[in-house]
């Protein structure tokens, strides 16, 4: 430990949704690292530790290490002179840097997409379907009596929403915390979070949708045939016992996973849920959350949808936004070999998207920005070595229900932001393109101007 | 900026200054009116041009959490209707909720310079202030939520009226808002605490609270009037869109005994009751809700008018949403805010073969040729919920042209016509003076914006210029020029730069010990830490505050 240290009180976790900003840190500025971070979980205290500042190249570019300046300048080439590039990955960075992405994308035509589009994309096309009645995390502290948690295992993804928001705190009219509440847990299998639970519906894998519709069914008052247990596992005595206590409970939330979003019915699964919430505002009052995974992932669909009006998946290479998940969404574009350069921001693809995709990342030339040299990096044309968000980047980063945090930076790293980076690439292309690339559905007229 | 500008040859209407087309030059220089321009300054001939104020809108939704929600639930309303990218400005989507570049750019389009969104949470601010940033060329500020606000009414339950007015005037600095904002006071505690429940009498009990929304609404005008705020409590009334609300409009302004008070989107908080049965079908008590606000000088309000098309309900009245969602049967978004809102969204078209819709049709427009004092019942169509602003020219034409208003009476519900009393002012014409009071200079008069809404020497150069044109829709729809902050923004129908615009917000004073009154209320209940909860400089980027009666003219710190 050295002895030049720092404490940063009201500091934000950015590891998960979640975005705790009660973080009390200890910063040995001696050695450039969180030595302690009080009121973190076990994922956060694994965030804080491991970003350390590492010794590594600002960049590498075609294998050799590059100052910022010449990765800047080979990135503004290979967009300038793509024809059809993806934005991708942006739920690791803050809002800033998510803006200038949009806006290189909208200057060159390009696509932009995150990685919603491989987690709750489902739920941002099951939103557009039929809406969503939902509610800050403090409304559920503060107000929920029942919590169903559906497909999702919060106990070792996201523990502090048990802990800081949705089943142990008190709250204003939640007085003794779980004690004034009835926790329902929905999951194919047992695991840690289960024992919260004083419900365990335990579905048969690939039934979710037929339980929600069931459970539908039963809100409406229509009848559910006893076959139902057959199909999913659950009998409908515990089917009716638990619509009973759903419409009879003051203030009641759902609350899902990618257990339910990227399982099969994908985005019919979160519109059955959400339109489960929905029928029971006609007893009482319901919300229902999909359960975020990355730091500011919230942050990147709202960046999107003010600037194009789609959450993800937008291209904008006739001149102006389209959103077509499935087209496109960055696994599709790179399976079907679409895609001539790829911007990969705080996202490693390389290490988690099908085979056919990361074999076009291979192809084609990748610029990539992150903190670590991660599988994407090593194929990466251009690889920026960049500080972290909220441990040496200041910015704006929005928790799962949509609320806006300010991060407070614990020391500073010797690496350029994502924004800063972001923000060169934008005016050295706007420099090689002399403004933005006309649209290909863009008239003549105006464009000249 | 720098850059000097005369303006000759042009009609210029300039009611503040009680210009009705007179012919006269107007100089620019620095961004401001000025009264000479150098004899090198760029001209522009507007012979047979009409020179305004560049338009004010006190009214609309086009920033923040809900509006983004609003955005995003409406996909194929972008697809039908999208924004090209030009070398300079960027691309984006319309319908009726667009994306922020575009809202810059359309309004702008139509003569617009300043815009006020007029609902967002304080724990919106944040992501309201990043939305304004991403919204070109405008200056724009916003109403901050405060009439649902649990802590505010724990202090006045208690009695604690200094305190009171202490934590809004915090709150107003803490969010860098422009004025307080009350949304259907009480209503919100019900529909979260009380199993979807509403507010419907002004001495109703608010859930837990030893509170009524008159005692709520009592206590905001008052300290909005003692803080000096150059825009007073902006106030959305309990029973929007109930049939018989009107008499909960009346006993609302009634509460401000005298004391400047806002009442927005009139037109749906003026609904009478067929025979004194409620639950039927609304008949219009324009007359009545006008002649309380022409013998109220105390009193402004801005219409809401409604016009036929697509729109989207937007609202903090949460209960509200629901009951809209029955009629449409679509989607439904809600959102609850701990500790200080509710939020309902329903996409929603106006069809003027409806009874319901074309009698809120007649009714905005019966307000407005009505109206006997213009300066204090100003033009909004409470946009995007009775209509986006692109129907803004529209608007202007039926109330500028009699003949045009006859026509679009004969397409609608006449059985609502007959319950209203638009069939009564069919004379009446709107003068290019009278449009510019209602659009620009009688709004900018009651936000307080003593630098906007006029063309005196010292106010900001936001001008626009219209070819004349007998058809005033397509006259208001495509200005020749737009001026903004003195810099050329549109120049014969084009886009000729790109321009940031300010943030317009107030910081009043307030007792710092406040906080500590605040702090404690946070730690037990939110959900975010106090020390993260105000909204920091940075949000701000280009911004002018507005000083209130209180604090020393002239003070601004623009960035």
């Amino acid at each position: 430990m050295g002895e030049n240290l720092k404490i940063v009180t009201d500091a934000t976790c950015t590891f998960c949704g979640c975005v705790c900003d009660d973080m009390v840190l200890t910063v040995d500025l001696d050695h450039n690292r969180i030595i302690k971070s009080e009121n973190a979980c076990i994922l956060g205290k694994a965030w804080f530790k491991e970003h350390a500042i590492e010794e590594r190249p600002f960049a590498i570019v075609k294998g050799r290490e590059a100052s910022t300046e010449e990765g800047v300048e080979e990135a503004a080439q290979i967009l300038a002179n793509a024809r059809f590039p993806v934005i991708y990955g942006l739920s690791d960075t803050t809002c800033e840097a998510q803006r200038v992405a949009v806006a290189i994308g909208d200057m060159i035509g390009g696509t932009v997409d995150t990685t919603t589009s491989v987690c709750h994309g489902p739920s941002g096309i099951a939103f557009q379907g039929v809406g969503e009645s939902t509610a800050s995390l403090g409304e559920i502290k503060n107000r929920a009596d029942m919590v169903v948690f559906w497909g999702g295992n919060p106990a070792e993804a996201h523990p502090r929403l048990f802990t800081r928001y949705a089943v142990t705190p008190k709250g204003m009219y939640i007085p003794n915390g779980k004690k004034d509440r009835t926790v329902v847990l929905v999951d194919v299998r047992r695991t840690l979070s289960t024992p919260v639970a004083d419900i365990f519906l335990q579905v048969k894998p690939r039934s979710d949708f037929e339980v929600l519709w069931a459970l539908r069914a039963l809100v409406k008052g229509r009848k559910v045939d006893t076959s139902v247990e057959q199909r999913t596992g659950i009998s409908l005595a515990v089917l009716e016992d638990l619509v009973a206590r759903m419409k009879s409970c003051n203030y009641g939330a759902l609350l899902f996973g990618m257990g339910l979003t990227m399982n099969r019915g994908r985005h019919f699964n979160s519109g059955a849920l959400l339109a489960l919430a929905t029928d029971l505002n006609e007893f009482t009052h319901w919300v229902a959350k999909p359960v975020r995974g990355h730091g500011n992932v919230t942050g990147a669909d709202n960046v999107v949808s003010w600037q194009t009006g789609f959450p993800f998946g937008v291209n904008f290479s006739r001149g102006y936004p389209r959103f077509n998940p499935g087209e496109f969404t960055t696994v599709d574009l790179l399976s079907r070999g679409d895609v001539d350069a790829a911007l990969i921001i705080a996202s490693d693809p390389a290490s988690n998207f099908p085979k056919a995709a990361i074999e076009h990342l291979k192809r084609i030339p990748v610029i990539n920005l992150d903190p670590k040299l991660t599988h994407t990096g090593q194929l990466a044309r251009v690889a920026f070595t960049t500080s972290t968000y909220g441990i040496n980047v200041a910015g704006t980063v929005y928790r799962m229900d949509d609320v806006p945090i300010t991060l407070r930076p614990a020391f500073d790293s010797p690496y350029p932001s994502d924004e800063q980076i972001l923000t060169a690439i934008r005016n050295r292309v706007r420099q090689l393109l002399g403004g933005n690339r006309p649209g290909a559905g863009t008239p003549l007229a105006t464009t000249v101007s | 900026m720098g850059s000097s500008l005369r303006i000759v040859n042009g009609r210029v209407y300039d009611p503040a200054n009680g210009l009705d087309g007179a012919v006269r030059d107007v100089c620019v220089r620095d961004g401001k009116i000025v009264a000479d321009a150098p004899a090198d300054a760029k001209r522009i001939d507007a012979r047979g041009m009409v020179v305004m104020p560049g338009g004010v809108d006190i009214h609309c939704h086009i920033a923040g959490p809900k509006v983004n929600l609003a955005r995003k639930v409406q996909p194929e309303d972008h697809r039908r209707d999208v924004h090209l990218r030009t070398r300079t400005t960027r691309s984006g989507t319309g319908g009726t909720v667009p994306s922020t570049f575009t809202t810059g750019y359309r309004y702008a389009g139509l003569g617009y310079t300043t815009a006020m969104e007029a609902a967002v949470t304080p724990l919106g601010a944040r992501h309201t202030l990043e939305e304004l940033h991403d919204t070109p060329i405008i200056d724009k500020g916003f109403f901050v939520l405060m009439g649902n606000n649990v802590l505010l009414y724990r202090l006045l339950q208690e009695g604690r009226r200094e305190e009171f007015r202490h934590a809004l005037a915090w709150w107003l600095h803490a969010t860098k808002g422009y004025a307080p904002k009350l949304v259907n006071p009480g209503g919100d505690e019900l529909w979260k605490g009380e199993r979807n429940a509403n507010i419907t009498k002004l001495d109703q009990k608010i859930g837990p609270f030893d509170l009524t929304p008159r005692k709520v609404i009592a206590a905001f005008i008052e300290a909005a009037n003692e803080l000096g705020l150059p825009h007073p409590v902006h106030i959305h009334c309990n029973n929007l869109g109930h049939t018989g609300n009107y008499e909960t409009t009346l006993e609302t302004m009634r509460i401000a005994e005298g004391q400047r008070t806002h009442i927005t989107h009139i037109q749906f908080h003026s609904y009478g009751a067929v025979a004194g049965k409620s639950g039927d079908n609304p008949t219009s008590k324009a007359s009545e809700i006008v002649e309380f606000v022409n013998t109220h000088p105390n009193i402004s309000a801005d219409v809401g008018a409604v016009m036929f098309g697509r729109s989207t309900s937007m609202t903090a009245d949460a209960p509200l949403a629901y009951m809209l969602r029955r009629f449409g049967g679509g989607k439904w978004v809600n959102a609850d805010t701990e500790m200080e809102s509710g939020c309902g969204i329903v996409p929603f078209t106006y069809q003027d073969r409806v009874y319901t819709n074309a009698l809120q049709w007649a009714i905005g427009l019966e307000l407005f040729l009505r109206s006997e004092d213009l300066w204090r019942m100003v033009f909004s169509t409470d946009h995007p919920n009775g209509g986006s602003f692109m129907s803004y020219p529209r608007l202007i034409r039926l109330l500028m042209d009699c003949e045009y208003r006859k026509q679009e009476m004969a397409k609608v519900n006449q059985q609502a016509l007959d319950n209203s009393g638009l069939r009564d002012c069919l004379a009446r014409e709107y003068s290019l003076y009278e449009i510019a009071i209602i659009t620009r200079a009688g709004p900018a008069r009651l936000l307080g914006l003593t630098e906007k809404g006029h063309l005196g020497v010292g106010a900001d150069a936001d001008i626009t210029i219209y070819d004349e044109d007998d058809d005033k829709e397509k006259m208001f729809s495509t200005p020749r020029y737009v001026i903004k902050d003195g810099e050329l923004i549109i120049e014969d129908h084009e886009f000729r730069a790109d321009h940031e615009g300010r943030v317009l917000h107030v910081a009043p004073d307030y007792d710092q010990s406040i906080e500590q009154v605040i702090q404690p209320f946070f730690e037990d209940f939110y959900t975010i830490r106090f020390a993260n909860y105000q909204v920091d400089d940075r949000y701000l980027h280009q911004h002018q505050t507005i000083p209130t009666t209180r604090q020393a003219v002239g003070v601004s710190n623009g960035g």
